[in-house]
């Protein structure tokens, strides 16, 4: 723990921090472009020059290690000569293009020039211009306005694992570009856009859309996959504009998927925004009553035991209470969360969650993959796991077909035989054994087989027979896909005492079926049944339901979600639904009301306490309550069939995806990309 | 890039790219110069083999190559080629003159060698003569400064110029003929003209 | 003056056989298992002794630069680099060692490697010296053949590799973590230091690099006796030096001389003198074109030696030595070499990626005169911008022919902005 000296202040910093961050200790700011706490040091942009007592020039503080006795000075004047010669450096061939700059108010060249810049130039010559480069239908560039600083360079490199950015040339002519200007592939490219420090690359989606300033601001959370990463939107009038990440170092540190950020157009595209009602076989515009009305009458008209409710992936706690407390009343068991299938055991609760944590990720030495592809289903744990990775000291081994995950893994096979071959002791069982925290990650892929259960119950010997829960360690980790997962089997939204599941529903078991946002189910069966869709886009559910009550998208509502880990956390009313379009418990309670079964709550606030009282980890939002390790899963026969994954297309997992344009173009490139014909957009014929 | 020479007309990138048999073979040797699992440690060489099997220049095809054979990432590649000057991204004429302009061979006349070899070659700097027989540059200092002026054709040297003698060379090689390499002038080498003032009294010396 | 019998390259211009045979002849690798069985406590204690400062530019002491590889290894191996990667202007006495002495290097190597405790050298020469890199590794190769090199090195149980590594047109890999990137394949971008490349070279392993000039003369100084290459040069600048000597003399050459040398003994003994007279001589850059340059009332008296050439607030760098007679334009001279440095700077680093070529587009406008004389003054306060706030000293070397340029010269860039003045405000007059 190295003690210096900054500016006369005493600090003690850990072992490993550098001179700036030994500043930020003492309290003061160094400003800084290349420098980033979650990338290799660079130290490249001279920005955070500091003097050091004894040393016969400035040195990068970003780049240097704090160590004992150090003297740091940082407000003399050789410190702020040296800024405002670095400032300068970086402003004569940066463009003054600020008013029409998309990072313009959001500009750490903005912001820094303030402090350090001079009044006027005394560059008297020509500003470089940069050709322009093209990163894929997400990115978009300004490469004039680049400051060579390299964090999407190393970005791309270290976090998202694809080597595809890069800076050739040399001199003042380096540029950045992907090879021939080719489409950064990598599930997590947006964020090289917040890691710009100039406008050099911002949203393509976004451009010129909105001023910072404009924007109205709201901390949420992501529902596109089930990690439950930590945003903000950014909304003007009725409008989300943008989506952002925000810091939460236990679940996403500060980097969102691609989906997360660029699926917003989806939410303002296919929006179901009053009620329809069928008729003569057509949808109708309807009043909420006359949609109530059609309900009640077909509801009246059913037994009990032919009344089924299934909640989609989108899909809030609050709602998923109010659907389940209303299929009670009414007499039905027949409620169920897992829409792809899944054999998920609701009893057990670490039978369904990430026990580890996502952090905990970063703690284990070894991982097995059952049926699990992290980069599709949760692309930001994809990049804990290969940060972990990177340190070394982590095996990886994977059941399933083999695919990049941008660290190495050992693919063992695809059948589900592997696994019955790990559980009595061969190969990597081994390696797991030796580990001090060995992990497991199984995916949806593995659990939706018809077999699920069994292949949960082999999952569990083999946790236990590999040291995968031990005193202080569980690295039995489920790794969902779909953000109400968790929240819904916490709530028992599982088919009670002779209550039909999802299957039974797809058979076309049940009579009057209440989906409230399932599109991903087969509906082929669902025709001859009476449908309620509740939910906020006009996707497959909507298309077979005989009444649509219009829900409000996550950006729209507060609700809580519960993520894989079991982390309960909140999403936060960005801005209103569209239309006639509400909350989705608020309509189950009308419904109830009018159907009188009225549900015991008036409001929100009313709900969520009867939520913890009948799950009190609820009240522990943003914690993880840690969950008992029991037996789970079921003995029997396995198939010989291959283990899959879960998700097929990343960019079409949801209807807020599947409505958005950005999310249709990106997987536009993808297959253009994976045709091989190796040409590629915007690039010039010819070298020279 | 700032760097490159205009080649003679329209090319065509090659469809692929791959070491001839006796490249391979001496390729295999120089990655063998390295630790174990440091292969990438011979990019630069392996691109020089790579250039003068392309005749001079270095096709997508042959970087696209070379990332596969050493395990880098392609743009990893594009990086290194595209940073040092001695890769050519397209065409060169099959005479790559490179005139040193740096301050030492610029006090010894080399505005003369170079203006000599643009009238003989008819085109300026950065450009190939249409029959694609000699591309033209500028090229910063080679490292042969007591013999200045000079200028670099391929693999020679040709040293202690005059816009005379640039121009003998440029005649010869127009000839097909190989022209004597280093001085231009009767010298050994960096030796002082007329003979050594040191190294005397060794018995080979100006024998 | 140096006599032949001290000189160390004794076949520098060639007139002899490169080979094997021939150089030990000259005397390489005689007693070379006794050197490395001595040890390499006594190797660098003798090369202190002999107080020989590195040749590559920095004059940093070699025997200690040695001392600081690792006694014990933890597992990983060590290296010798050989920089051969000459490419500052005026410099051209590595090239003649590695075509007409190679042993010398070659043996050094071996000697040298030895007593860092290395496993092997690489000597990364310039991609454009493409014939020398030839001859390079066909002498290695004939040190190979005659077990030399290889396992048990010259019959003295050391095994020791020396393997010929090439760049292919990078000045910046001349700086030895730009060198070392470059061999490892990737760009040639100066690396942060901490940590030095004793610590964390090449590969992440011990290293040292050393230029060639420096290896080359390690073998004859331990056969000869530190004491012997001591008693050469004055205290604190000893021994030999191959200078080379460029521009306006009138026999421009390569010559192995006595550290300390007056310039003026250099040019009048080995070069014919200047260029019309020495007293044509208008202005030297004695140390290759990143030293400040040096007008002729410095030059009159100056020696040739570190301490004396940083006296003069110039240095001795590589020893090359750029004369220039009264006919130069002293500002298009350094405009060139301010394209050279803009030309080279890596891009890796703010001041010098964008400072070099402010400075080239300056200068440019002064060989002409087109200018304010109040930019004489911004150009200087942007050389100190530069200048010390780089990753590298390719910052540095970029600034320091411009500020000796107006340290000594300043009138003549003014006179040279009045004239544009001048002329254009007479045909401005003219014209109406």
């Amino acid at each position: 723990m190295p003690i210096l000296t900054v500016d006369g202040k005493t600090v003690e910093v850990p072992a490993g921090a550098n001179v700036l961050q030994a500043c930020e200790a003492a309290g003061v700011e160094i400003p800084r472009f290349c420098y980033h706490e979650r990338l290799s040091i660079a130290g490249n942009c001279r920005m955070c020059l500091v003097e050091q007592e004894k040393a016969p020039k400035p040195i990068a503080s970003c780049a240097m290690p704090a160590a004992d006795n150090m003297v740091i000075r940082t407000n003399t004047p050789l410190v702020r000569k040296a800024r405002r010669g670095v400032m300068e450096f970086l402003l004569i061939n940066h463009p003054l293009d600020c008013p029409i700059c998309d990072q313009g108010g959001e500009c750490d060249l903005q912001d820094q020039a303030m402090a350090y810049g001079f009044d006027q130039s005394r560059y008297q010559e020509n500003k470089r211009a940069v050709s322009e480069k093209y990163m894929g239908p997400l990115i978009k560039t300004t490469m004039t306005r680049c400051i060579q600083c390299t964090r999407c360079v190393r970005f791309a490199t270290e976090v998202a694992g694809v080597e595809e950015i890069g800076a050739i040339g040399r001199g003042e002519t380096m540029e950045i570009t992907t090879y021939l200007n080719q489409a950064v592939t990598s599930n997590l490219s947006g964020n090289v856009i917040d890691l710009c420090p100039v406008g050099a690359l911002t949203s393509k989606p976004y451009a010129f859309a909105a001023r910072p300033w404009e924007l109205k601001k709201t901390e949420s959370i992501d529902v596109h996959d089930a990690l439950g990463s930590a945003i903000r939107v950014d909304a003007r009038g009725a409008g989300v504009l943008r989506i952002l990440p925000r810091l939460n170092d236990d679940v996403n540190e500060e980097w969102i998927s691609d989906k997360t950020r660029f699926a917003v157009d989806g939410l303002a595209k296919r929006r179901l925004d009053r009620p329809y009602v069928r008729v003569n076989g057509k949808l109708q515009p309807a009043s909420w009553d006359e949609a109530f009305a059609a309900i009640g009458a077909a509801l009246s008209s059913t037994p009990a035991s032919r009344v089924a409710a299934l909640a989609g992936d989108l899909a809030d706690a609050e709602s998923i209470k109010a659907l389940k407390d209303l299929m009670t009343a009414i007499g039905s068991t027949s409620t169920d969360c897992r829409i792809d299938g899944a054999k998920l055991d609701a009893s057990v609760r670490a039978s369904y969650l990430f026990n580890s944590g996502i952090a905990g990720i970063e703690e284990a030495d070894a991982l097995l993959l059952i049926g699990s592809d992290p980069s599709t289903e949760a692309a930001v744990l994809n990049a804990r796991i290969r940060k972990r990775w990177l340190k070394g000291g982590f095996k990886v081994a994977a059941i399933g077909p083999k695919v990049d995950l941008t660290y190495r893994a050992d693919f063992l096979g695809e059948g589900a035989d592997v696994l019955e071959a790990l559980v009595a002791g061969q190969g990597f069982a081994e390696v797991m054994k030796g580990a001090r925290k060995p992990a497991i990650i199984i995916g949806q892929g593995a659990l939706s087989r018809e077999d699920g259960a069994v292949i949960l119950g082999l999952a569990h010997k083999l946790a236990e027979a590999t040291g995968v829960v031990k005193d202080g360690w569980n690295g039995f980790n489920v790794l969902h896909t779909a953000a109400s997962r968790v929240g819904a089997l916490d709530l028992g939204f599982v088919p009670g005492e002779g209550g039909l599941s999802v299957g039974d529903v797809e058979a076309g078991k049940a009579d009057f079926v209440w989906l409230l946002g399932v599109d991903e189910i087969d509906m082929t069966n669902l025709k001859a049944p009476f449908v309620v869709y509740q939910g906020s886009h006009g996707d497959a559910g909507a298309h077979v339901a005989d009444v649509i009550l219009p829900g409000a998208a996550y950006t729209e509502k507060s609700g809580t979600y519960v993520n894989t880990e079991g982390r309960g956390q909140r999403t936060k009313r960005a801005v209103f639904p569209p239309g006639d379009a509400r909350e989705d418990w608020a309509i189950l309670r009308a419904f109830s009301d009018r159907v009188g079964k009225t549900l015991p709550y008036d409001s929100l606030a009313q709900l969520r306490v009867k939520l913890v009282e009948q799950v009190p980890h609820f009240a522990a939002l943003d914690e993880v309550t840690p969950a008992a390790w029991a037996p789970f899963g079921s003995d029997g026969e396995i198939s010989p069939a291959a283990i899959g994954y879960a998700i097929e297309n990343f960019y079409l997992t949801n209807p807020i995806a599947r409505a958005s344009a950005t999310m249709a173009e990106c997987v536009a490139v993808k297959q253009e990309t994976a045709c091989g014909c190796g040409h590629s957009h915007g690039a010039t014929g010819t070298h020279g | 890039m700032s760097h490159g020479v205009a080649p003679a007309g329209p090319f065509e990138q090659p469809a692929s790219f791959e070491f001839s048999a006796e490249n391979k073979v001496w390729a295999d040797k120089i990655i063998a110069r390295y630790p174990a699992g440091r292969q990438q440690s011979a990019i630069v060489p392996l691109l020089d083999i790579a250039q003068r099997q392309s005749g001079g220049w270095l096709p997508r095809a042959a970087m696209e190559y070379l990332a596969g054979l050493l395990g880098m990432a392609v743009i990893r590649v594009y990086e290194v080629a595209s940073f040092y000057t001695m890769f050519n991204m397209a065409p060169v004429g099959k005479h790559l003159v490179q005139v040193c302009t740096t301050t030492p061979c610029w006090l010894r006349g080399s505005d003369a060698v170079l203006a000599a070899c643009k009238s003989r070659l008819g085109i300026d700097i950065n450009q190939t003569t249409p029959d694609g027989t000699f591309s033209l540059m500028e090229a910063e200092c080679l490292g042969a400064c007591v013999n200045a002026p000079m200028m670099q054709v391929n693999d020679d040297f040709y040293e202690d110029l005059t816009a005379e003698t640039t121009l003998k060379v440029l005649d010869a090689l127009a000839r097909g003929e190989t022209p004597k390499t280093g001085p231009q002038i009767d010298r050994q080498t960096s030796c002082p003209e007329g003979g050594p003032t040191t190294l005397t009294t060794f018995k080979a010396a100006g024998e | 003056m140096l006599q032949d019998k001290d000189r160390i390259f004794t076949n520098l211009y060639g007139f002899e056989d490169w080979s094997l045979p021939a150089a030990q002849m000259r005397g390489d690798w005689d007693g070379t298992a006794a050197i490395i069985a001595k040890g390499p406590d006594w190797i660098i204690n003798e090369m202190k002794a002999s107080g020989l400062r590195g040749r590559g530019g920095a004059g940093f002491p070699t025997g200690m630069k040695w001392s600081f590889m690792p006694k014990q290894s933890d597992g990983r191996p060590s290296y010798l680099v050989v920089n051969a990667d000459e490419s500052e202007p005026g410099t051209c006495k590595d090239r003649d060692i590695i075509r007409h002495d190679p042993q010398k290097l070659i043996e050094g190597c071996l000697i040298a490697g030895f007593a860092m405790r290395a496993v092997a050298a690489y000597i990364y020469i310039r991609g454009e010296f493409i014939q020398e890199r030839r001859r390079l590794q066909a002498a290695v190769d004939q040190a190979y053949e005659a077990g030399l090199i290889g396992k048990n090195a010259a019959g003295s149980g050391y095994d020791f590799d020396v393997f010929v590594h090439h760049g292919a047109g990078a000045y910046i890999c001349g700086e030895e973590t730009a060198l070392i990137q470059s061999l490892e394949g990737k760009k040639g971008q100066p690396r942060l230091k901490p940590p030095f490349p004793a610590g964390v070279g090449v590969w992440g392993c011990p290293t040292t690099v050393n230029n060639v000039e420096s290896i080359a003369v390690a073998p004859t100084i331990l056969r000869r006796g530190g004491a012997w290459f001591a008693g050469l040069g004055r205290p604190n600048n000893t021994g030999t030096k191959v200078f080379c000597i460029s521009g306006h003399v009138n026999k421009p050459c390569n010559v192995e001389e006595e550290m300390g040398i007056p310039l003026k003994d250099l040019i009048e003994k080995h070069c014919g003198g200047v260029r019309g007279g020495w007293d044509n001589l208008l202005a030297v850059i004695p140390g290759g074109s990143s030293v400040p340059m040096l007008p002729k009332v410095i030059c009159d008296e100056v020696l040739m030696d570190f301490d004396s050439l940083r006296a003069q607030r110039s240095g001795l760098g590589t020893a090359a030595v750029i004369v220039m007679d009264k006919s130069t334009d002293l500002i298009k001279a350094i405009a060139r070499l301010a394209k050279f440095y803009k030309h080279e700077s890596c891009g890796q680093c703010t001041p010098c990626r964008e400072g070099t070529g402010w400075m080239w587009r300056v200068m440019e406008r002064m060989v002409q005169g087109k200018a304010e004389i109040e930019e004489i003054d911004t150009l200087l306060e942007v050389t100190t911008q530069i200048e010390g706030h780089t990753i590298c000293a390719l910052g540095d070397a970029a600034a320091w022919p411009i500020q000796g340029l107006f340290r000594h010269f300043r009138p003549v860039v003014e006179q040279r902005i009045a004239d544009y003045k001048a002329r254009t405000t007479s045909r401005a007059v003219a014209a109406e």
